[in-house]
């Protein structure tokens, strides 16, 4: 069955008719032609197709994309010039992975970097991972440990996890000292 | 294929079904019966099997010469191994098993293909544009000219995309059927069935040595998985030819025909499961002769390949293993199997020696142009799969052409360009990057001498065939490292971690650090995963494998990782190429398994010999 369904990509608003049976992931490659999420299982079990779903990370490949009429979707290639970037338009995150060296064959790397985003909106949020000492915690510390706990999801097999992790640490310590700047600042 | 009405095993393709949509054609398939004649599926691997046999011109699928995938011959012998075993004052026979396998490329593989006017575009993802034209051609009765292959960019193949596989021709033959483009992408299930994986293999070692620890035999034989429908075999053993010295020695393969998929290539084809076993025997054999592991391969480390005699190209092995046993603090360790616990935890460390060599592949080309304005274009069919190709080759036609890398731009990955052998071998740079200097330099005389080093108002082209090396004869040319391990291991569960890898690397001149780093850091990395996670079950009833995908076939994830540190010595190879480069893709993953299993062994006191290794082979072991 066809059904006719809207979508917000990348800041574009799309009219598109899709098969009930369609994904978000094949919507959005497919009918939208916007590869930068990848089909690495369609099983959610790789994280490839990592993007923002209404600004949290999510499996493309496990939605139905019938089920998201009206949703706001970022992808990797939607936060160039929508991220904060500087200059080349990048973002930070997209930056840190190039100055890291954080990818090999890349396929992995945008749904790395959505994820990436979505990971450290959660910790600012304070949602505690599997490692965190004090689930309570009102403050997350992104350490290496709580970095790559928090990025399993999404695999790698070129195996880049040893850029990986100090790609993001850079990006969310600057956070970390810029939070730490606003709030002296308002003090 | 299509061409036979035998199924030779489960998940071969038995037809397609053309839709205008994925959910449609998916849904069709599903819809298809098959009825068939059953016969009962022969998948064991055993080493007393009755149908072992020795491989027969398995290099490259049957196109090359040479019994094994390498081009080696299956078996080598010198000396009389058995009376010098037999006279030894320590001896040690152990058989190591390695499980199936699978490259699983995070990118699927993939082809897009287009008929017009009877010639055949095909975008696809693979290492080797020119073969996978040429093999296409051959298997549509096709000339290659009229055969293009596209394939800028490679979602990663670990060997597993270096031949073209059958998916590439079932999308061909249905496009030729329907007259339409046809996209076709391999499930990751698929993906289990269809495009090869390494083998699994029982190898038998035997090693030897006198008082002193000295090596006076040394003895592999291998018997490894192959499919009934196509013969491959791995140079499992190759790697014992030339690790240590020892007057008396034996390699030996052979194969069971099994009722599976067809193997292929995999990172370090052989290599890898081969120095699992010979690393491994190595630290068992140190602990016999009462000797520290870093000190026992040095001891025996041969002046010349011990079985060709040739010298080698370069050879900093033992250079790799001081330096890396500096680094990794080796000189602290007490070698009592658990001595070192933290809570929980016991520890333990663990050296291997890697070991990859170091070709040249032949049928290469290269083009390289130079406008009036001092713009570079350079022309060859490689291919970048995340190894770095795309910059390293720019950097060595810029360095070759005597200008800055900003005016060079290089295109690959496209059969409309020279011929370029397949990124495996770990030949690239060697092949590829040897043509293109080739190639820059008759540019460069050529503006000189004819031109005064002025270029013409039409620019200046030239074409040159890979030059040849007369030293390929002369030397034995390979990569070496030592990797140190290391692990911790909980005492109750079993549970291992790897908090640090080290490796120390010898492979000749780095092109570009950055990018070799992270291949040697990805290939480690790799090393860990087939030590620990990774082992494709097969389906004895059927012969599939019953873990195909990736929630049940585990790679390493990023928690896995920890410390993983990739080093090289500041070395040039007189004799590989003008670059002085060796390869460094596949030496990384070779060493890293048993380096980790010697390290599980000191922190536990537990020998696993059979990958992976997992806490339910520490726990049913006192």
């Amino acid at each position: 069955m066809d059904v006719e369904i809207t979508l917000r990509v990348d800041g574009t608003d799309h009219r598109l008719t899709v098969d009930t049976r369609t994904t978000l992931l094949d919507a959005l490659r497919e009918r939208l032609g916007n590869t930068s999420p990848k089909k690495g299982c369609d099983h959610g079990q790789c994280g490839a197709c990592t993007i923002l779903l209404d600004d949290r990370r999510a499996l493309g490949c496990l939605a139905l994309a019938v089920a998201h009429q009206g949703a706001d979707i970022v992808t990797a290639a939607g936060l160039v010039n929508g991220g904060g970037g500087e200059g080349d338009g990048l973002h930070p995150l997209q930056r840190s992975f190039i100055a890291h060296d954080a990818f090999q064959c890349g396929y992995c790397t945008p749904g790395q970097i959505c994820s990436a985003v979505g990971m450290l909106r959660e910790a600012a949020a304070g949602w505690p991972s599997a490692v965190a000492k004090d689930p309570n915690a009102a403050d997350v510390v992104l350490d290496d440990e709580e970095i790559a706990e928090r990025m399993s999801g999404n695999l790698c097999r070129c195996a880049a996890y040893a850029n990986i992790v100090p790609a993001i640490a850079d990006v969310a310590h600057r956070d970390e000292v810029a939070a730490h700047r606003d709030e002296g600042a308002r003090r | 294929m299509l061409q036979s009405d035998q199924v030779a095993w489960r998940g071969q393709f038995t037809g397609a079904v053309v839709a205008e949509t994925p959910e449609a054609a998916r849904y069709a398939a599903g819809l298809v019966r098959f009825r068939y004649e059953q016969r009962p599926p022969d998948v064991a691997l055993r080493e007393d099997r009755d149908d072992l046999y020795k491989p027969l011109d398995a290099a490259q699928f049957g196109q090359g010469g040479g019994e094994l995938q390498d081009g080696s011959p299956a078996d080598s012998v010198l000396g009389d191994a058995g009376p010098a075993l037999a006279a030894a004052h320590t001896v040690l026979d152990a058989t190591y098993t390695t499980p199936m396998y699978h490259n699983n490329p995070m990118e699927p593989h993939t082809a897009v293909v287009t008929w017009t006017d009877g010639e055949l575009l095909v975008y696809c993802s693979t290492q080797g544009a020119t073969m996978s034209r040429d093999l296409i051609a051959a298997t549509l009765g096709l000339p290659p000219g009229r055969v293009r292959v596209v394939s800028p960019h490679v979602g990663g193949g670990f060997g597993s995309k270096v031949y073209p596989h059958a998916y590439a021709v079932l999308a061909a033959m249905a496009s030729r059927t329907v007259r339409r483009p046809v996209k076709f992408t391999l499930t990751r299930q698929q993906m289990f069935a269809l495009v090869g994986f390494r083998p699994a293999s029982i190898q038998r070692i035997r090693l030897g040595a006198d008082a002193e620890g000295r090596l006076t035999a040394v003895t592999h034989d291998v018997v490894e998985q192959t499919a009934r429908a196509k013969g491959y075999a791995d140079q499992t053993a190759v790697c014992t030819r030339l690790m240590y010295a020892a007057p008396h020695r034996r390699t030996t393969h052979r194969l069971a025909p099994l009722d599976i998929p067809v193997p292929t290539i995999m990172r370090a084809p052989g290599e890898a499961q081969g120095m699992f076993a010979l690393e491994s025997a190595m630290d068992e054999m140190a602990i016999a002769c009462g000797m520290d592991p870093v000190e026992f391969r040095i001891r025996n480390e041969p002046d010349v390949h011990p079985e060709s005699g040739l010298p080698f190209s370069s050879r900093h092995l033992v250079a790799c293993l001081r330096e890396g046993a500096r680094r990794a603090g080796w000189e602290r360790r007490d070698p009592t199997p658990r001595a070192r616990r933290m809570g929980r935890w016991l520890i333990g460390t663990g050296v291997a020696a890697s070991t990859y060599p170091s070709p040249r592949l032949p049928g290469n080309a290269a083009t390289v142009r130079v406008a009036p304005d001092g713009h570079c274009t350079v022309l060859i069919a490689a291919a970048d799969l995340g190894t770095g190709t795309w910059t390293a080759l720019t950097q060595i036609a810029a360095d070759a052409l005597g200008v800055p890398v900003e005016r060079v731009e290089l295109r690959i990955g496209d059969t409309t360009l020279p011929n370029a052998s397949p990124a495996g071998f770990s030949s690239g740079i060697n092949s590829w990057g040897s043509s293109i200097a080739e190639a820059a330099r008759q540019l460069r005389t050529l503006l000189e001498t004819e031109h005064g080093d002025v270029v013409p108002p039409d620019g200046l082209e030239v074409t040159a065939d890979m030059p040849a090396n007369t030293d390929a004869e002369r030397y034995a040319m390979h990569s070496f490292g030592a990797q140190f391990a290391e692990v911790r291991v909980d005492a109750d569960t079993g549970e291992i971690r790897v908090p640090r890898l080290l490796g120390m690397f010898d492979v000749g001149r780095v092109i570009n650090p950055r990018t070799a780093r992270s291949q040697l850091l990805g290939g480690m990395t790799q090393g860990m995963s087939m030590a620990l996670y990774e082992h494709s079950v097969l389906d004895q009833r059927f012969g599939h494998v019953v873990n195909q995908d990736f929630a049940q076939y585990h790679i390493a994830a990023n928690a896995d990782v920890h410390a993983v540190e990739a080093h090289w010595l500041d070395e040039t190879d007189p004799h590989t190429n003008v670059m002085g480069a060796k390869g460094l893709g596949e030496v990384c993953i070779v060493g890293t398994a048993a380096a980790i299993a010697n390290a599980v062994h000191h922190a536990t006191g537990v020998r696993v010999r059979d990958l992976p290794v997992t806490l339910d082979k520490l726990l049913s072991e006192p």
